[in-house]
């Protein structure tokens, strides 16, 4: 279980994240979904620590995030996988090698070991034989199912998704959601996924957050979410101009 | 009135708080060198990167600055009959001053630069960023290598140097202007004291810690987009070599 309290958050004068409350239940699929430069990458950023809040309180299991040794914190992220948005994968790196350097580094698996369960999880994300090919000859699509396949190839109790979907075309798209949720399904973790894709987002989440203004305005089921009238949501969701989401706040 | 000093206040703040993290990052780089230092085949890659692939251009520019040293020499010294001390003027000349100086410039061009731009593309294309979350340290793969491999590359690299420079030195002095073979290597050998190769060698490993410490610590920072990483090397590369001159100063001012 991860739970947000009244966290804040500025880079300078801009404000961010203002008094946000957030709990996200454990084993299912949570979306948080809101219009661009809203701050969803930094909410995900401050789960996982790569950001420290100005104010309020992050919890992981019960544990705080907060003011933590590296040692610490470390041992809380071992928790975690992460799905970038542009995959962030090593660019220096195989595809092969990419998947395999959490295990190499983390576990005492064996050589054989660790080849058969990076070839298992790149399986698992429909890639094969794609292991010695280095990142920048991969497709956008294909890059994001490596990062999945290195997000999942340690079993995360918790994975966290950075618009997996931003930039690819509307098939591919659909094939990285149903990814996410058959391997959802198979390895069961809990996931938070940032997004904006609308209303395909509501076929994979089971739990729904919209993100405005530096707040949760609404949360709850996806039909919830679908039969909101709130008219920012209501906006948002339906994608149309008129209403109290200006222009210079969506993409 | 209070623009102004509000501006030389926000300058100032700014520069002590650049100069804090570069004074916590090279002191944690240092605990992670003792403590965590790596898998030795990080080591090694990062070894051959700064070591081995500087040999080229340092065997160019080693066998020229031996060859310039040895006309500019010849004549100074034939002025007061003094050619057979041009083997002496060569190897100390490299020995204490050039050897490390020129060797470290070549190699902040080559590798520092380099440094910067490979650590500062995968800052802003967030690897270092899936290094965290993957609870692994990005000092132990990306900062600590390079500072032992340049700890350990320089003093080799301007060792090779000085040998390079001493040769071109002979090939003008020796070969073209007729100086005593004989005498170009048995001043230079009377001349030549260990203090003379032990502060040349301190030197060189000072200047691979300064290499490696700015050209990490610039990439580590980067700015943001290509623009960010473009000017973080540059920063480097100036910053490293205006550190490396201004250092041997004052090493030379303790060492001579």
């Amino acid at each position: 279980m991860i739970k947000l309290t009244n966290v804040h958050k500025s880079f300078g004068e801009q404000k961010v994240l203002n008094g946000l409350n957030l709990s996200v239940p454990e084993g299912v699929i949570t979306a948080v979904i809101g219009p661009s430069g809203e701050g969803k990458s930094v909410l995900l950023k401050h789960i996982i620590g790569l950001l420290q809040p100005d104010a309020g309180t992050i919890e992981v299991d019960g544990e705080s995030m907060l003011g933590l040794r590296r040692s610490q914190l470390n041992r809380i992220r071992e928790k975690f996988g992460m799905l970038f948005q542009n995959a962030a994968l090593f660019d220096s790196m195989s595809v092969f090698e990419n998947v395999a350097f959490p295990l190499q580094e983390k576990t005492r698996l064996s050589r054989d070991e660790i080849r058969r369960t990076v070839l298992d999880a790149l399986e698992a994300v429909g890639l094969k034989n794609v292991e010695s090919k280095y990142p920048d000859e991969l497709s956008g699509g294909m890059k994001k199912r490596v990062g999945l396949a290195r997000a999942v190839v340690m079993s995360p109790k918790i994975i966290l998704f950075d618009e997996p979907t931003t930039g690819l075309d509307p098939v591919i798209k659909r094939a990285i959601h149903q990814l996410i949720r058959d391997t959802h399904e198979k390895y069961g973790f809990t996931a938070v996924i940032v997004s904006h894709e609308i209303p395909e987002i509501f076929d994979i989440a089971h739990h729904v957050a919209m993100l405005y203004r530096g707040e949760i305005l609404q949360h709850g089921t996806p039909a919830d979410i679908q039969n909101s009238t709130h008219p920012v949501v209501r906006q948002f969701i339906s994608g149309s101009l008129d209403g109290p989401i200006p222009y210079g706040a969506t993409t | 009135m209070s623009t102004a000093l509000q501006a030389i206040g926000r300058i100032g703040i700014g520069f002590i708080r650049e100069l804090g993290r570069l004074g916590w990052f090279i002191i944690y780089a240092f605990y992670m060198v003792v403590r965590r230092p790596g898998a030795p085949r990080h080591i090694l890659k990062q070894m051959r990167f700064i070591g081995t692939k500087s040999l080229f251009v340092i065997f160019l520019t080693a066998a020229f600055t031996g060859m310039v040293l040895g006309l500019q020499g010849y004549y100074t010294l034939a002025k007061f009959g003094s050619e057979g001390m041009l083997g002496t003027a060569v190897a100390l000349s490299l020995i204490r001053e050039l050897g490390p100086v020129l060797s470290a410039l070549m190699v902040t061009g080559r590798a520092g630069s380099a440094i910067t731009a490979e650590i500062g593309i995968m800052r802003i294309s967030e690897q270092i960023d899936a290094l965290e979350t993957m609870a692994l340290d990005p000092f132990k793969y990306l900062v600590t290598p390079k500072f032992i491999a340049a700890m350990l590359a320089l003093p080799l690299l301007c060792a090779i140097f000085d040998v390079v420079g001493i040769y071109g030195g002979w090939l003008v002095g020796v070969k073209l202007l007729g100086v005593n073979p004989g005498a170009y290597f048995y001043e230079m050998e009377k001349a030549v004291v260990w203090r003379d190769i032990y502060s040349g060698i301190a030197k060189s490993f000072s200047f691979g810690i300064i290499i490696a410490w700015i050209g990490c610590y610039k990439g580590y920072f980067a700015g943001h987009g290509a623009e960010g990483v473009s000017r973080a090397t540059t920063e480097s590369v100036v910053m490293t070599s205006v550190l490396i001159l201004v250092w041997d100063y004052f090493l030379t001012s303790v060492l001579l």
